[in-house]
């Protein structure tokens, strides 16, 4: 781990100086993004991730519609009849237009890793979700365990896939290729503690200028997934951009689901017990 | 100037992801159900010395089990790779905890099956009897984890619930079977599992469907809501039969058929309502932004 690759002002390397593993994570300010998705360019040519469709949707500028197998990141366009609420801006006739780079969360409990049979989705030392995709049999469990509906299977070849946060990369000491790529820095990569707090400087630079509604949204280490891998600095509700407002781990409750099921296994046996005695035969 | 809508997703598109599960699983959800009770009816029959029909209700646990695995694994994105299932032993994984308990109680089913079909070793029939008979029951609840431990607003809804109304559907569905299956004289604890099982299932989708308040609607609408009507019709009606008229074996035939038919009506509503409510975005932020607004 010689040398200093710094960039960003922020440090990218993915070990410390004695190459023990950093908990590492994206930072999206969307108040940043320019909507170019050099992003999910960069994602699909590093990562090898097929086309995804060319189709028209009419949905603004996005053509990709949402994250999926194929689509690790998503550049989202809401276009929204409100007045941009800074004090610096003017003349934009009402319209504002948010921007935003969607991606999987890396849930620090992830519902998809905690349901996965096969063992396939698994942590990586650096603190992200990762699927073996030699091991992933296409059971699709994961698919409708995510809150946020990020992985889903891959047609041609019977797999879940979702981003890795480019851990190939990060095991280099390289920053992830949508990150590298991104002209704005609108996506942040970092030690995940070290983006919490510049984030945390960003909200209150936003406040200052007027703009009330930035928000951090996964920052919060306490929330149903015990806080994101990649979080975000939203200037609306998350619905707006296609997030869940309170997402929670679906395997919060099992403990006392699995109860129920036990319990209700045993009102089995006690209702064809009762069947057996009160019959003849 | 028309005032803008409340935004609740974007562009109207689902915020999860809805299930991929082709109907294999919906069927599954049946014969799963089926085959667990069946194993539990068949200990219990054996137990009252009733032989002929714990041989019918232990034929129809063996049919079960060997159909089950056939439709889990064609629903399997890479089919060859199904053992990889059996990699790990990992209870936050309803999946994986299903196929071990698929697995034991098909082995177990299978050797009692092949021990009453050729007549031989019935002391090993005796031992692999009983443990199918214990494995039936979780075999057949579990299913109801395995849907609830998703992000599917209408199944994670019905968390708490859904173990009871599955576990009805499944001694609704044994009862049933045997039933059609087994000389009236000998088919009476059958007809009383079918019976308890079916207003065990009714009940509870009463329950599940006055708990989950808003999130019940696509119970009451569409394919979802036929499917959900004919469940309970055929489901009363049918147990209705077998218990006034189940002495007459051509009543306990048709009533058993209905119960079946209702048990599958069933299944079916529950494993469709998930996706609907999936693909609509309210079924997802409605009670996330109540929990939010309630501060809990």
């Amino acid at each position: 781990m010689s040398g200093t690759i710094v960039t960003h002002d922020i440090d990218i390397r993915s070990h410390d100086s004695d190459g023990t593993p950093r908990h590492m994570g994206f930072f999206t300010d969307t108040s940043i993004c320019i909507g170019c998705k050099a992003c999910e360019v960069a994602c699909k040519e590093w990562n090898h991730v097929p086309e995804d469709g060319l189709t028209f949707t009419g949905e603004s500028y996005d053509n990709t519609g949402s994250i999926g197998a194929n689509s690790w990141r998503h550049v989202a366009f809401i276009e929204q009849l409100k007045p941009l609420e800074m004090a610096d801006s003017q003349g934009t006739g009402g319209l504002r237009w948010l921007m935003a780079s969607d991606v999987c969360k890396h849930c620090s409990n992830a519902a998809c890793l905690d349901v996965c049979p096969t063992g396939a989705l698994t942590r990586t030392e650096f603190g992200t979700v990762i699927v073996q995709s030699d091991v992933c049999n296409g059971c699709g469990y994961c698919v409708p365990a995510c809150p946020f509906g990020v992985i889903d299977r891959r047609e041609e070849d019977g797999r879940a896939w979702k981003c890795t946060l480019c851990y190939d990369r990060l095991r280099g000491d390289m920053e992830p290729a949508c990150a590298q790529a991104c002209p704005t820095k609108s996506i942040q990569f970092g030690r995940i503690d070290e983006l919490l707090r510049i984030a945390d400087g960003r909200v209150e630079t936003l406040h200052a200028r007027g703009e009330s509604q930035a928000r951090l949204y996964g920052a919060d280490r306490g929330d149903g997934v015990g806080g994101f891998g990649a979080f975000f600095l939203l200037l609306d509700e998350p619905e707006v951009y296609g997030l869940p407002p309170d997402p929670v781990v679906t395997t919060r409750d099992l403990g006392r689901v699995w109860s129920m099921a036990g319990a209700a296994a045993l009102t089995m046996i006690a209702t064809v017990g009762a069947a057996l005695l009160r019959g003849r035969r | 100037m028309v005032p803008e809508a409340t935004p609740t997703s974007y562009y109207g598109h689902p915020i999860i992801k809805p299930p991929i599960w082709k109907p294999e699983v919906g069927v599954y959800l049946f014969t799963g159900g089926l085959a667990g009770a069946s194993a539990l009816l068949a200990t219990a029959a054996r137990h009252r010395g009733n032989d002929v029909l714990a041989r019918r209700a232990l034929l129809i646990a063996f049919a079960g089990v060997t159909v089950s695995p056939v439709l889990l694994i064609m629903d399997l994105g890479v089919p060859r790779r199904f053992l990889n299932m059996l990699r790990v032993a990992k209870v936050t994984s309803p999946m994986n905890v299903g196929t071990w308990l698929l697995s034991a109680a098909g082995a177990s089913t299978g050797v009692a099956a092949a021990c009453e079909v050729l007549g031989i070793l019935p002391r090993v029939q005796r031992v692999a009897e009983t443990s199918a008979g214990l494995l039936g029951p979780p075999l057949a609840t579990y299913t109801a984890v395995l849907l609830s431990d998703t992000a599917v607003p209408v199944w994670h809804g019905a968390r708490y619930e859904l173990p009871f109304v599955f576990a009805g559907s499944a001694l609704a569905s044994a009862g049933a079977a045997a039933a059609v299956l087994t000389p009236a004289r000998d088919a009476e604890l059958a007809r009383r599992v079918a019976v308890a099982g079916a207003v065990t299932t009714l009940t509870g989708m009463q329950v599940m469907e006055r708990r989950l308040g808003d999130l019940a609607e696509p119970f009451h609408s569409g394919p979802v809501g036929r499917f959900a009507r004919a469940a309970k019709l055929l489901g009363a009606g049918g147990a209705a039969a077998l218990a006034l008229g189940g002495r007459r074996r051509p009543v306990a035939v048709a009533g058993g058929l209905s119960v079946l038919a209702g048990a599958m009506c069933e299944r079916w509503s529950i494993f469709t309502a998930g996706r609907v409510s999936a693909s609509d975005p309210r079924y997802t932020v409605e009670p996330q932004r109540r929990r939010l607004a309630s501060g809990g």
